[in-house]
């Protein structure tokens, strides 16, 4: 007889540990247990990602781009645990292939942020004026439900190496790919705090998402039109950003910028 | 009538000098009127929609006054739901052609824009004075020139969208519903219209209450410039025909600029319909001056941060932030330039501070100023003769102002500065931050890296170092936090106005 096999619990993953959820609760996802995180869980983790947003957003973009390489590098090492863990076929192969290329994408972006997006600006005045992106704050981001992994990614790290701090929800319907992709994070050298992935039901964690004032942009890639709406009305208390969800995904780096606070800073010429 | 500043001023520090004609200085100025005997007003004016004038449906008007006098100066038509709907259409149909011509033809109609503008520059600049209440110096000097120059600007990007979208094509999004308020009425026009235009957008353009006389002029400009009928829409009216634009089921895009209560009310109204917005509301923006600063170019910085068109100015520098060694003899110099403005006749070239708005927005700064001396803080206002009739303000600032105040939390979008100090540059930052809003802030200093070290840390869209209240349209301009979202100006201001694929 086999010895039965050791099974990996799912686990939230909030301020760089590996956690159930506080209320305890679980919902079944196939045969496993997923934890179903709770109002409070969404805000310790959007308080962990204010807390480490002033230390990840003055890292200087070469570094970041390393961490998110190094995300790339754990993904890479693991990529047969990911296609199993997406359902073992091709497809699954093909989705964990292009989540590495992703990842390697914003890595090599994060520090030509300023050059794309930002400007020296030729005023009809004596006067040096130019335009920097600086991360907006913490992002708050839906994921899809399907492909589970390659929207979260893909997202989670054009928000990260613009400087961002990131609060993710998983697909509710295929959360396992999502809650591994925190291992990525917690061995990638992404700090504590920096990025919290969550799973649970959205028709309980979308409203503290929407109504938190400590989150400052909500990215509902993955949301139905009707979970937009919702998130919308909420964020208009705060008046925080919602990014569009555009009908084909933005390109490279305009995702990048998509989450980025533009600043114009002037100053005269003189002697 | 307005209340008498007087009467609120029972804790006001005595003023700098004895009343004199126009200012409490001692100096007398000749009066220097703006000529007016050029400019023709209809009685009346349609709304502008399909490239013609046409009455409103529900045929009601209502007279805009000149603040300075109270005294009508024409009437306007009042837009209603269906005539928003007309307008939308109209703007629907011309879209399909504006949107496909190529952009070398926008830009010819852009850069006519542009030119008439500026030929028309001194009649648009007196009329925006007479209806808005700011100083000719100013409309003269900076809303028209500006507005001339943000169509100009605009025109020559309406040709080369794909290098200011590397990587990514762009495509205009449609109808576009455009709300602007009435302390830049043609400036703010102009910064909606032309990146709109330039994109290959058409609008429907719903400008300010109290201030629609310029945009009536600019749809005769637009007629002039032989603008295809239906790319630029101009409707008057209140909020209700802002409300009804806004609410309109075939817009694309909703770009406003006011106060922050009504753009989450827009932002409210427009959830889950999969409509654009951009927003650029209010501002409580900390103007900081470090005891290293060169204190005579710093006041006079300070004066135009705050005093500038009467104060109604989102961006205004209405925190002041003073280190607190030069506190003292900061605010001497500084109480001694308030005393030298000249209040009143706006159309007066000397004026340096015109009428306020309305009566609704006197009352609004009354009652933050009365907050203001309730709640403990010293009133400073100069003892300058205001005239008897129209809507006037004196210059006016508060020391002694606690952090939890009114006065130094709320915008009060008129000529109010609430000063505080500090003691390190980290507790400048600090304070700089404690706002919910985040449009704008100001820092004075001879220090370069500590400009930079300012200039990264405070949570603002545009910060001045060494100057203030300066704009351009190629300096993208725009807020954090509740100061709105999305930029105007500079190729990131056409974002707004875009999908990319």
């Amino acid at each position: 007889m086999t010895a039965p096999t050791v099974a990996k619990t799912p686990k939230l993953y909030i301020q760089g540990a590996f956690c159930r959820s506080e209320s305890d609760r679980v919902y079944p996802v196939g045969r496993v247990n997923v934890p179903r995180a709770s109002r409070k869980d969404v805000r310790d983790a959007v308080r962990a990602a204010r807390s480490a947003l002033p230390g990840w957003s003055s890292r200087t973009a070469y570094n970041r781009g390393q961490v998110l390489y190094r995300v790339a590098e754990m993904l890479e090492a693991r990529r047969r645990e990911f296609v199993r863990v997406g359902g073992g076929g091709r497809a699954a192969g093909r989705e964990v292939d292009a989540c590495v290329d992703v990842l390697v994408y914003y890595a090599g972006c994060a520090d030509k942020l300023s050059q794309l997006g930002g400007s020296v600006n030729q005023v009809a005045g004596p006067y040096f004026t130019f335009t920097v992106p600086e991360p907006v704050g913490v992002v708050a981001l839906v994921a899809p439900e399907r492909p589970p992994l390659l929207p979260l990614l893909t997202h989670m790290a054009a928000a990260l190496c613009g400087g961002n701090t990131v609060v993710a929800l998983v697909a509710e319907t295929a959360p396992l790919a999502g809650l591994l992709a925190a291992e990525l994070l917690a061995t990638g050298d992404v700090p504590a705090g920096a990025a919290a992935v969550l799973s649970g039901l959205r028709s309980e964690l979308l409203a503290p998402l929407g109504s938190h004032r400590d989150v400052d942009a909500l990215d509902p890639v993955g949301c139905t039109p009707e979970q937009r709406a919702e998130l919308e009305r909420r964020a208009a208390d705060g008046v925080t950003r919602v990014l569009p969800s555009p009908s084909t995904p933005v390109p490279g780096h305009h995702l990048a910028l998509a989450s980025l606070e533009l600043k114009t800073i002037w100053h005269p010429v003189g002697v | 009538m307005p209340t008498s500043p007087a009467t609120t001023s029972a804790r006001a520090e005595s003023p700098v000098a004895a009343p004199a004609a126009a200012t409490a200085s001692g100096f007398a100025y000749a009066a220097a009127p703006e000529a007016t005997d050029h400019i023709r007003l209809r009685d009346r004016y349609p709304l502008f929609i399909g490239g013609g004038f046409e009455p409103p449906a529900a045929g009601v008007h209502h007279p805009t006054l000149n603040p300075a006098t109270e005294e009508p100066l024409a009437e306007v038509a009042e837009a209603d739901a269906a005539d928003v709907d007309r307008a939308v259409r109209a703007a629907r149909r011309a879209f399909s052609s504006w949107s496909r011509l190529p952009g070398a033809r926008r830009a010819r109609y852009l850069f006519r824009l542009a030119r008439l503008v500026q030929e028309r520059s001194r009649e648009l600049a007196v009329v925006e004075s007479l209806d808005g209440g700011k100083p000719i110096r100013e409309a003269r000097d900076v809303d028209i020139p500006l507005a001339a120059q943000h169509l100009f600007y605009h025109a020559g990007w309406a040709d080369k969208l794909p290098l200011a979208f590397a990587g990514a094509r762009a495509r205009p999004l449609g109808v576009c519903a455009q709300v602007i308020p009435w302390n830049f009425p043609l400036l703010m026009l102009a910064w909606k219209v032309a990146p709109a235009l330039a994109t290959g957008n058409t609008v429907v353009l719903k400008p300010a209450e109290t201030t629609p006389l310029t945009a009536m002029l600019f749809a005769e400009i637009c007629q002039q410039a032989e603008l295809p009928g239906g790319v630029v829409n101009i409707l008057t009216g209140g909020p209700p025909a802002g409300r009804a634009l806004v609410r309109h089921p075939d817009i694309d895009k909703v770009a406003f600029t006011g106060s922050t209560a009504v753009g989450k009310e827009i932002q409210r109204t427009l959830a889950g319909r999969g409509t654009r917005l951009t927003l650029e509301l209010g501002g409580k923006a900390a103007h900081v001056v470090f005891d290293d600063a060169p204190l005579d170019q710093a006041v006079e910085g300070v004066v135009t941060g705050i005093y500038f068109n009467q104060g109604h100015v989102c961006c205004a520098g209405s925190r002041l932030l003073l280190q607190e060694s030069i506190a003292e003899p900061f605010l001497r110099r500084l109480r001694a330039r308030v005393g030298r403005l000249r209040v009143g006749n706006p159309l007066d070239k000397n004026t340096d501070v015109g009428a306020i708005n309305s009566r609704e927005q006197l009352e609004r700064i009354q009652a933050l100023v009365d907050s203001g001396v309730a709640q403990g803080a010293q009133l400073f206002q100069p003892a300058c003769e205001l005239p008897t009739r129209g809507y006037w303000f004196r210059p006016s600032l508060f020391t002694e102002v606690a952090p939890a105040h009114r006065i130094a939390r709320e915008e009060i979008f008129g000529p109010v500065l609430a000063v505080m100090t500090f003691r390190t540059p980290a507790e400048a930052v600090e304070r700089a931050n404690n706002t919910r809003y985040g449009l704008s802030a100001g820092v004075w200093t001879t220090t370069g890296q500590r400009i930079l070290w300012m200039a990264q840390r405070m949570r603002a869209g545009v910060v001045w170092a060494n100057t203030y209240n300066r704009f351009d349209p190629a300096a993208p301009f725009g807020g954090f936090r509740e100061s709105g979202f999305g930029r105007e100006g500079g190729p990131q201001g056409l974002a707004a106005y875009v999908a990319l694929r």
